[in-house]
């Protein structure tokens, strides 16, 4: 086990420097290595190289940061919420919170809403409308039991049609060609738009959600039982899952606000790292984020080196390796779930 | 440890579940809770392991208002197995069974290890410590359920009828070593004889009261079984234990 952790750490150490590494600009391993060095460190670098350092440390390091943080905090969340809903097939984005969020975003891509806030307009509408759609959420799931399972399940489902009709009106509503289709871009998840910028404000967030998560896992364990069962082991259910309703939209509604809605990984990569380490969510939320983040780092570098210079989505790679990946895995046999 | 329930009433959009019940497990003793479906029995038992909070009255251990206690005090002297045991994700008996320390304190892998290890062997599941509880046989899921409630560590233990579903040599096997732990329990049965054959004590609920109550060959008359489970009922002795034990049929049409 603690072998496993330390060989996905070092795995993505690895991925982050590939990622860095392989683009469109064909710089050499040497150099990249060089000036990623340089850049820790402080060292200095010659005058014709800061055209190369400029492309490794302003535009695919910090997008492969980011990769890695939206990635572990997809893994994480889509823990979080299986256990919280008691469902094998929940996601982070069924709660509704995805969904929310293309509005917001889509509001700033096609209609040129709150065009006074610049740069920061597109991931702080996405952000709001997460957080707005989150509270719609739990306030029409709630009900005298606390938040069940079903009812959130449900809740959030039918709200995402919501969401969704109105991004669809707005994207057909939209004169301008190339606006649809950064929507699109965005409705199914890319890293594209990285800056630093967004870098600190995820990578907080995600962190403090895990080490939460990673502190509650026992708890977890027992709400996977039952509400009763997690009761008399002295878990309050009700409680425990508003708080990962908290922790949940605040994860999910960051990385969404900053990548879009990146399908897959919060699904699957749960259930891959049950199938590898077993059910015990201490073991599944020590591995499962770092998986998370290796999995994006590589869906990601694939995404802009296929097609190149267009990129593709990179749900659509996550969708492609990840589907085969886990269909192999499940015929293994072996994995049960939901009563088998 | 002793477990006082008094005056427990529990009120459901109108609906009283529970209306006023007082019970008392002394400490050690084997307590029944028998009634007709929906007589209340699982609403009184989830009110004693804390899944629900009375409308009215107290659950007291030894005293101590269960609810006004922080809810892993309680799980440190109470354990329960409630009737759900439906896991969405395939847990190892081992894991199950470590859930029990989850209220501890102050433990270690090592010593939560060796706890669990002695609950397993005491309910005779250790060999299947790393088989998934969901591909496991009903009788071997309760005993893994019993080993966990017995890695709690628990001076008292509530079931929610324990036997439902399984066969009648896992039914007497489940009540025996409950039995066999010599720890305080309070347990809702649906099988008259047996609880009539393991219990020290039985309370008889009806539409949220107790009807009847005292030691099961005084508690289980004809009059009684008749008006509260509608049944027409013959007592006989056991020929070997000399326990009672009840043969059924419906009542006559009136």
């Amino acid at each position: 086990m603690p072998s496993l952790v330390l060989g996905l750490g070092i795995l993505l150490l690895v991925s982050l420097v590939c990622g860095v590494g392989l683009g469109a600009a064909g710089i050499g391993w040497g150099d990249v290595l060089r000036l990623l060095w340089a850049g820790v460190t402080g060292g200095t670098i010659d005058a014709r190289d800061v055209a190369a350092y400029a492309i490794v440390w302003e535009i695919r390091l910090p997008r492969v940061v980011l990769g890695a943080v939206v990635g572990a905090g997809l893994a994480a969340v889509g823990v979080a919420v299986q256990a919280m809903v008691r469902n094998a097939l929940a996601d982070p984005f069924v709660l509704g919170i995805s969904s929310g969020a293309a509005v917001g975003a889509n509001a700033v891509i096609l209609l040129g809403a709150f065009a006074g806030l610049g740069v920061w307009a597109l991931s702080l509408s996405a952000f709001g409308s997460a957080l707005a759609a989150t509270a719609l959420v739990y306030a029409v799931a709630r009900s005298a039991h606390g938040l069940t399972p079903l009812r959130l399940i449900l809740t959030g489902t039918a709200l995402a049609y919501g969401f969704e009709a109105v991004t669809t009106v707005m994207v057909f509503g939209a004169a301008r060609g190339e606006a649809a289709r950064s929507a699109m871009m965005w409705l199914l998840g890319s890293l594209g738009g990285g800056t630093w910028a967004q870098v600190p404000l995820a990578a907080v967030t995600v962190a403090a959600g895990w080490v939460w998560l990673r502190w509650r896992a026992e708890a977890l364990n027992a709400l996977a039982m039952g509400d009763e069962t997690s009761a008399a082991l002295g878990v309050q259910p009700a409680r425990l899952r508003r708080e990962l309703f908290v922790v949940t939209a605040a994860v999910t509604g960051t990385v969404v606000a900053v990548s879009g809605a990146i399908g897959f990984v919060g699904l699957m990569v749960p259930h891959v790292v049950r199938m590898l380490v077993g059910a015990d969510h201490r073991r599944v939320l020590a591995v499962a984020p770092l998986a998370g983040a290796v999995l994006l780092v590589w869906a990601d570098l694939l995404s802009r080196l296929l097609l190149a210079p267009a990129e593709l989505p990179v749900g659509v790679i996550t969708a492609v390796v990840g589907v085969p990946a886990f269909l192999l895995l499940m015929r293994r046999g072996g994995y049960a779930f939901g009563g088998r | 440890m002793r477990l006082d329930i008094e005056g427990v009433t529990v009120e459901v959009a109108g609906a009283r579940l529970v209306d006023d019940i007082q019970l008392t497990v002394g400490s050690g003793a084997f307590v029944g809770l028998v009634g007709p479906n929906g007589s209340g029995k699982s609403t009184l038992l989830r009110c004693v392991y804390r899944a629900l909070r009375p409308s009215g009255g107290v659950v007291r251990l030894d005293g101590d208002d269960v609810h006004a206690m922080a809810p892993q005090a309680t799980a440190r002297v109470l354990a329960a197995l409630p009737q759900e045991s439906s896991a969405e994700f395939d847990f190892t008996v081992a894991e199950v069974v470590a859930m029990g320390r989850l209220p501890h304190r102050d433990r270690t892998a090592a010593s939560d290890r060796e706890i669990c290890t002695a609950a397993m062997d005491r309910t005779g599941v250790a060999h299947l410590a790393d088989r998934g509880f969901l591909a496991l046989s009903g009788g071997e899921k309760q005993r893994v359920l019993i080993a966990r409630a017995l890695a709690q560590q628990p001076r008292v233990l509530v079931l929610d009828e324990p036997t439902n579903h399984l066969d009648i040599a896992h039914q007497l096997d489940v009540l025996s070593l409950v039995r066999g732990s010599g720890l305080t329990v309070l347990a809702a049965l649906h099988d008259l004889n047996l609880a009539a054959a393991h219990c020290d004590v039985l309370y008889v609920i009806a539409e949220g009261r107790v009807v009847a109550s005292g030691p099961p060959h005084d508690v289980l008359q004809p009059a009684l079984l008749a008006d509260v489970f509608g049944v027409r009922a013959h007592p006989v002795r056991h020929p070997e234990t000399g326990a009672t034990q009840l043969l059924f049929d419906l009542l006559p049409a009136k």
